[in-house]
């Protein structure tokens, strides 16, 4: 009987620890962001992947490349196809977390917006960091018109939400002090453009709170707990359209990323894994995205497909665009250790 | 009361022995699938997190030539000829597989633009195969002086593994200067024994609020009616069951400027202005006191269920007031509750970084949250580890002088 237990126990756990072990290739495992925008990716690229004979099921997860090189490392993903943010793709590229991709199989890379395409990644959306307010507090003839206006508490008195943490808080200060977006990076990789940073951070350091998740800066602006706030701005479409609210996007100034689709190296899946890339690379699948969400796609032809009404919504119109700075992915990987330990410094004194 | 022992006894004696060994056995069995789990999810884990925070072989990986060069060397004076050749081999076989990063980053730790210093030496000794006048030191020169600096070379010579105190001595504020001496980092850069006094502070001032809410309400759920305390042990657990969204925007909604708490103590006069309330310390001794209360209350719960009631009345009829039969015959029969409430408390709020992320201000930000930014942003694993040490060591040591304290108090 006791053994008979023991036999069970331990045949538990080499089932655990064998499906642990062995790649289970079969279905293709497609990682996203969740929420409102990944419901709308089953919709456009799941359903029509699985229709096309692409037999996968979708999965979510919250980002951070450490995730992805435990995963790897360990030597058996259990992903194959993740969508992952601007600095995750860089790292984990140079740590060969991610296949080669092969332009070739989707389409090639001319059909992308040049900056989508990466040796390791292919884009998937365009996003922008940018002002959001509250337009039933603030009335349209004063409302704010760039970073500059973040920072005058005088004419906008209250607090004022940035994510924390240096990165995308020390762009922002700099171009409210007065540098041209194109030489922000330029300007922080200096000292003294770190410091001139942080001195004007101190200008309005009482009334500044931080955010951490996304969802957070739109329950601020709700809240009333701040009266302008950095936030993505599909966060602010959303709150726009689903909560009924009347929030207002600067565009002015925005800061811009791409997140991409990378295959994890070593997927038994490689050809399916390029099949769903073909799929969620097609123009007219891309272009049905805005419908569900206000985020930018990378296809050059996806653009003309997409309803002119909502176009404007977008950080690939050509206007918000124009106005978008690029988010410097190789400043930040060489900084980000540093510049981050220099803020909490920061925070910390009064 | 006789050392004679008769062969009937041995034999009994033996047969116990023998049973005994069989239970013995019978037990092991039964714990042993609990113990390989607790081997591989817990120290396997930490005994990696542990050698990660002293193993240091991304360089070596990557460069192995110039690596032994570099292990070989003394430190003392020029660096040897022979390391600029194999340099540059390594750069440029490490650049065409696409693992120089690896070895640029971790350069990067030591060395400010470490970084761009190697990536920019893999673009262009990509093309140099055959340097001029066979003279490669004067190449990296030529690339960028730097690479001949002190600096530049002791942090390669010491990132060249097999292990390293760099993470170790980071952690703490220390670094090693060129001559090998250990010092503070400039008062500018130092900010982890600050981040560690706070998470203590934080974890403490928790701890102490749990302690003085759920005490009363442990004894109170412990004395009342059964539906009662049913309740009342629902309303503890609720924080469990709730997405810790949902709990914060809950806390903002209450404690936000215009909000509930600070409208009602406007209103009652005790306040002239609204409080700040969250997005700083105050926000997150709430919340966090909020969610590790059940952690207090119910091993106080436990062991108040198990205090004889007798006790107490008897101490109040021999002439006790009620104040001295509780602090004398009650609370010392409590304090194995207190004990394991506040440790349990204590240890799961040092560890917290979630809640301080979504309610409280930049400043207010645990040492967790620095290894959760290091292990997933930056992949910095090395210091992340580090990290992992210094709250482990800290932990571990206090909850032995804790133990210590705490059975000595109910032994005395």
């Amino acid at each position: 009987m006791q053994r008979n237990r023991l036999l069970l126990a331990s045949a538990a756990l080499a089932v655990v620890l064998g499906a642990g072990a062995a790649g289970a290739a079969g279905k293709l495992a497609v990682v996203s962001w969740g929420g409102a925008y990944q419901d709308g990716q089953k919709i456009i690229y799941f359903e029509p992947a699985k229709a096309a004979g692409i037999d996968m099921v979708d999965e979510s997860w919250d980002g951070g490349v450490g995730v992805l090189r435990a995963k790897v490392q360990g030597g058996n993903a259990g992903w194959d196809v993740v969508q992952v943010e601007s600095d995750e793709l860089e790292i984990g590229c140079e740590e060969g977390l991610y296949e080669k991709l092969d332009f070739s199989k989707i389409g090639g890379a001319d059909a992308y917006m040049p900056e989508a395409v990466h040796k390791c990644g292919v884009g998937a959306i365009v996003y922008d960091f940018v002002l959001g307010y509250d337009k039933d507090k603030i009335p349209a003839d004063k409302a704010p018109k760039s970073w500059s206006d973040f920072f005058d508490t005088k004419t906008w008195p209250g607090k004022r939400a940035l994510r924390m943490g240096a990165k995308t808080t020390l762009e922002i200060a700099l171009m409210a002090d007065g540098v041209p977006a194109d030489k922000v990076y330029e300007v922080l990789r200096t000292e003294a453009g770190v410091d001139r940073a942080f001195k004007k951070l101190d200008t309005i350091k009482k009334d500044l709170v931080f955010w951490k998740s996304g969802a957070q800066p739109p329950q601020f602006l709700a809240a009333g707990e701040v009266v302008m706030t950095s936030v993505y701005n599909g966060r602010i479409d959303a709150a726009n359209k689903k909560d009924k609210r009347n929030f207002g996007i600067v565009w002015n100034q925005a800061l811009y990323t791409i997140d991409s689709w990378v295959i994890l190296k070593g997927s038994p899946n490689m050809k399916a894994a390029y099949d769903f890339l073909a799929v969620a690379g097609k123009p007219e699948n891309q272009a049905k995205l805005p419908n569900y969400i206000a985020y930018g796609v990378t296809t050059k032809a996806s653009t003309a497909l997409i309803d002119k009404a909502r176009l404007p919504d977008l950080p690939t119109a050509p206007d918000n665009l124009a106005k978008a700075k690029m988010i410097d992915t190789e400043f930040w990987l060489e900084a980000n250790d540093k510049l981050t330990e220099r803020f909490n410094k920061w925070a910390a004194q009064n | 009361m006789t050392d004679v022992v008769t062969a009937a006894e041995l034999d009994l004696v033996r047969a116990h022995a023998r049973a005994e060994r069989g239970r013995r056995r019978t037990a092991f069995l039964l714990v042993a699938p609990l113990f390989v789990f607790l081997i591989f999810t817990f120290l396997v884990p930490i005994g990696d997190m542990l050698r990660r925070s002293v193993v240091d072989t991304d360089v070596a990986s990557v460069w192995p030539k110039s690596v032994e060069i570099l292990r070989a060397w003394d430190g003392a004076g020029e660096a040897p000829a022979t390391l600029w050749p194999a340099l540059a081999a390594d750069i440029r076989t490490s650049a065409s597989a696409d693992t120089v990063a690896v070895a640029a980053r971790r350069l990067n730790y030591a060395v400010d633009g470490g970084r761009t210093l190697v990536m920019k030496a893999a673009r262009r000794l990509a093309k140099v195969t055959e340097p001029p006048g066979g003279d490669w030191k004067k190449v990296f020169v030529e690339l960028d002086e730097a690479w001949t600096k002190p600096a530049t070379l002791t942090a390669l010579r010491r990132a060249a593994g097999p292990t390293t105190d760099f993470f170790l001595l980071a952690s703490l504020d220390l670094r090693k200067t060129d001559t090998g001496a250990v010092v503070s980092v400039p008062e500018k850069d130092a900010i982890y024994r600050q981040v560690l006094w706070r998470t203590f502070t934080v974890g403490g001032t928790v701890t102490l609020f749990a302690l003085l809410i759920g005490y009363p309400y442990a004894f109170l759920m412990t004395r009342a009616s059964k539906r009662v305390g049913a309740v009342m042990t629902v309303f503890v657990l609720l924080p469990f069951w709730t997405s810790l969204l949902v709990r914060t925007a809950a806390w903002i909604v209450l404690l936000q400027e215009h909000g509930i708490v600070n409208n009602l103590l406007v209103w009652l006069g005790i306040l002239d202005h609204p409080a700040r309330l969250i997005f700083n310390r105050v926000g997150v001794v709430v919340a966090m006191t909020h969610v590790l209360l059940p952690f207090m209350v119910l091993p106080l719960s436990a062991v108040m269920r198990g205090i004889r009631p007798e006790t107490v009345r008897a101490a109040r009829s021999l002439g006790a007031t009620p104040w001295t039969a509780f602090r004398r015959i009650y609370f010392p029969q409590t304090l194995p509750g207190v004990a394991a409430g506040v440790l349990l408390v204590f240890i799961s709020a040092i560890g917290y970084y979630i809640t301080p992320a979504l309610v409280g201000g930049a400043d207010d930000q645990m040492l967790s949250w620095f290894i959760a930014f290091f292990v997933n942003d930056t992949i910095n694993w090395g210091l992340a580890a580090a990290l992992g040490v210094v709250l482990l060591v800290c932990t571990t040591v206090l909850s032995v002088v804790y133990a210590k304290i705490a059975t000595g108090r109910r032994f005395a």
